[in-house]
């Protein structure tokens, strides 16, 4: 008795475990998807409806919200301007990472050590503590809104961490094979080119996600520098209609619906590179 | 042997371009920053050298010590509730292998959403009063009021929503970690009849302690930085109650155009990160292989 006892007691701890394990991820779960399943219902819904109730579900399915909401968020220009900026981001970053981060990992270059330290402490660098010289300086040069200096500037602010990245890469791929590839008297660049760049692929398609990422969802670079109505961002111009849309909620929510939708179904696809990215870097020991 | 020095000179060219950029974009201008904070400056003009004016003026105003103030709860707030949630989150995880992946998604939404989306979405559908869940759960079951309009719970507010989106990031590194812990550690502990959490303490937290060090160390320095959720939702105020030291320092730049000032307290908040960089940079120079 004693000892199916124990063995009883034993089981029903795990069970009580588990069942409060369930109770937390549960909460967990609701309380993540709660403000977008209230997008969700609500996108649908008139503004009269959602100000009686916000979780009563749609009576009826109705687009008009969706057609205020791309003119008021001024999408059509936002989302040429996001595609142009990430997509630009994302170019000048791998070019520039792919490069440095093959550079760095082979040691080939007096002044390698200081250069990985000084990427090293760019990583953690404070946008304030360039943002406002620099802000000013690019002004003076009417850069202000170019699409092309912004990109530039996010760059530089994911190419730290985009070099560690890669250069990880990089150090997997044995020496032998650059040896080899100079022995058939290949050139520097073709060695990067043709044997470096395909074996670092995988790195590629991961810094390419999460760099796309960052810029689509950046604030403070492009609310600084993508000032003036024809340079908004698909972000920017959904802002603009907070506060004046206040009593169309109807128009919030499609714009809502219209700027979360799209990124939801991009982690989906993409979550495998999605979890391993996220957590490369960070995971130590 | 022409060769091989011409191997070196291809690699510098191959990392000019990443340098270039970064010098341009982050070190020229970090180190003019330097330089503003001792002048007087609205952006167009030539500066003219004032010596410590900035500073002074900075120190002796109340506004940027609530600020500072602000910055030290957000990193109180940020250090201890998050990372309780995740890392609890991620245990709970450990014991249900299969559904993990389902679940990480899940709490990596609101992370990879953008600041503008969720923090627009929040003010819009769950604080406000007229259309929001709080408005409608005070006019239909208890009374409730607008945390946002209130010098003394805005603060909270605000953190709580960045807290929703950004827990969900600490819970996938921390399980990603606790996944490395050897298998055989953790069937002895079992086998030897450890509970949960003496299995936790003895067992997974001591293997996953250095990439929990690690996120100490940069969110302490990310809640001297913070600025989004804080601009967005309530631009530091009601009554400056959610002034934090980025929002006061681009407010100075941008809306009185003192830069010099700006420029200060972009110092300021540099400095506190800047201590915790030196430990990240420690952290990590031994993973990094130099």
């Amino acid at each position: 008795m004693s000892q199916g006892g124990g063995k009883y007691g034993m089981a029903s701890r795990w069970d009580s475990a588990r069942v409060a394990g369930n109770i937390y991820l549960a909460v967990a779960v609701l309380i993540a998807l709660l403000p977008l399943l209230l997008v969700a219902i609500n996108t649908f819904k008139p503004h009269v409806a959602i100000v009686a109730n916000p979780l009563s579900l749609p009576t009826s399915i109705n687009f008009a919200n969706f057609t205020r909401a791309w003119r008021g968020g001024h999408f059509s220009t936002g989302i040429v301007n996001s595609l142009l900026l990430s997509g630009s981001t994302v170019l000048i970053t791998l070019a520039c990472a792919s490069l440095a981060a093959y550079a760095l990992a082979r040691r080939q270059i007096r002044g390698w050590q200081a250069m990985t330290i000084y990427f090293l402490c760019a990583t953690t660098v404070p946008i304030q503590l360039f943002l406002f010289p620099l802000y000013f300086v690019l002004a003076k040069l009417g850069l202000i809104g170019n699409f092309l200096a912004t990109a530039t500037i996010l760059s530089a602010i994911n190419l730290p961490i985009s070099i560690f990245l890669l250069r990880a890469y990089v150090l997997g791929i044995p020496r032998e094979i650059d040896d080899a590839a100079f022995m058939d008297g290949a050139t520097p660049w073709q060695t990067f080119r043709h044997v470096i760049l395909p074996l670092m692929q995988p790195g590629l398609i991961t810094v390419a996600i999460i760099v796309f990422l960052n810029s689509w969802n950046e604030f403070l670079i492009t609310t600084t520098f993508q000032k003036g109505r024809g340079n908004l961002t698909m972000t920017l111009g959904y802002l603009s209609m907070n506060g004046i849309y206040a009593t169309d909620q109807g128009a919030m929510m499609a714009g809502a619906f219209i700027l979360v939708a799209p990124i939801i179904i991009f982690v989906l696809i993409l979550q495998r590179f999605f979890i391993a990215g996220m957590s490369a870097g960070a995971v130590k020991g | 042997m022409a060769r091989f020095r011409s191997v070196a000179f291809s690699h510098a060219l191959f990392v000019a371009p990443a340098l270039v950029v970064s010098v341009a974009i982050v070190l020229l201008p970090a180190l003019l920053t330097l330089l503003v904070a001792f002048a007087d400056w609205d952006g167009a003009s030539t500066p003219t050298f004032v010596g410590l004016k900035n500073f002074q003026a900075v120190f002796s105003d109340p506004v940027f010590w609530g600020a500072l103030f602000n910055n030290v709860q957000w990193m109180v707030i940020f250090l201890t509730i998050p990372m309780a949630i995740a890392m609890v989150a991620a245990s709970i995880l450990m014991r249900r292998k299969r559904s993990s992946a389902v679940f990480q998604i899940i709490f990596l939404l609101p992370y990879v959403l953008s600041p503008v989306a969720n923090a627009v979405i929040w003010q819009n559908i769950i604080f406000d009063p007229i259309s929001g869940l709080l408005g409608f759960v005070s006019r239909s079951w208890f009374p409730l009021f607008n945390p946002l309009t209130d010098t003394r719970t805005a603060l909270y507010a605000v953190a709580g929503v960045d807290i929703w989106h950004f827990w969900g990031y600490l819970a996938v590194v921390f399980f990603a970690a606790m996944r490395q812990t050897p298998e055989d550690q953790l069937e002895a502990a079992f086998i030897e009849g450890a509970s949960g959490w003496q299995v936790f303490w003895n067992v997974t937290l001591p293997n996953i302690l250095p990439t929990v060090a690690l996120m100490l160390v940069l969110v302490t320095i990310f809640s001297f930085l913070t600025f989004d959720y804080v601009y967005l939702i309530t631009q530091g105020g009601p009554a400056r109650s959610t002034e934090m030291l980025s929002t006061f320092a681009y407010a100075f730049a941008f809306t009185s155009f003192q830069v010099g000032k700006a420029a200060t307290v972009a110092l300021a908040m540099s400095f506190f990160g800047l201590i915790a960089s030196l430990v990240y940079v420690r952290m990590s120079r031994s993973e990094i292989q130099l």
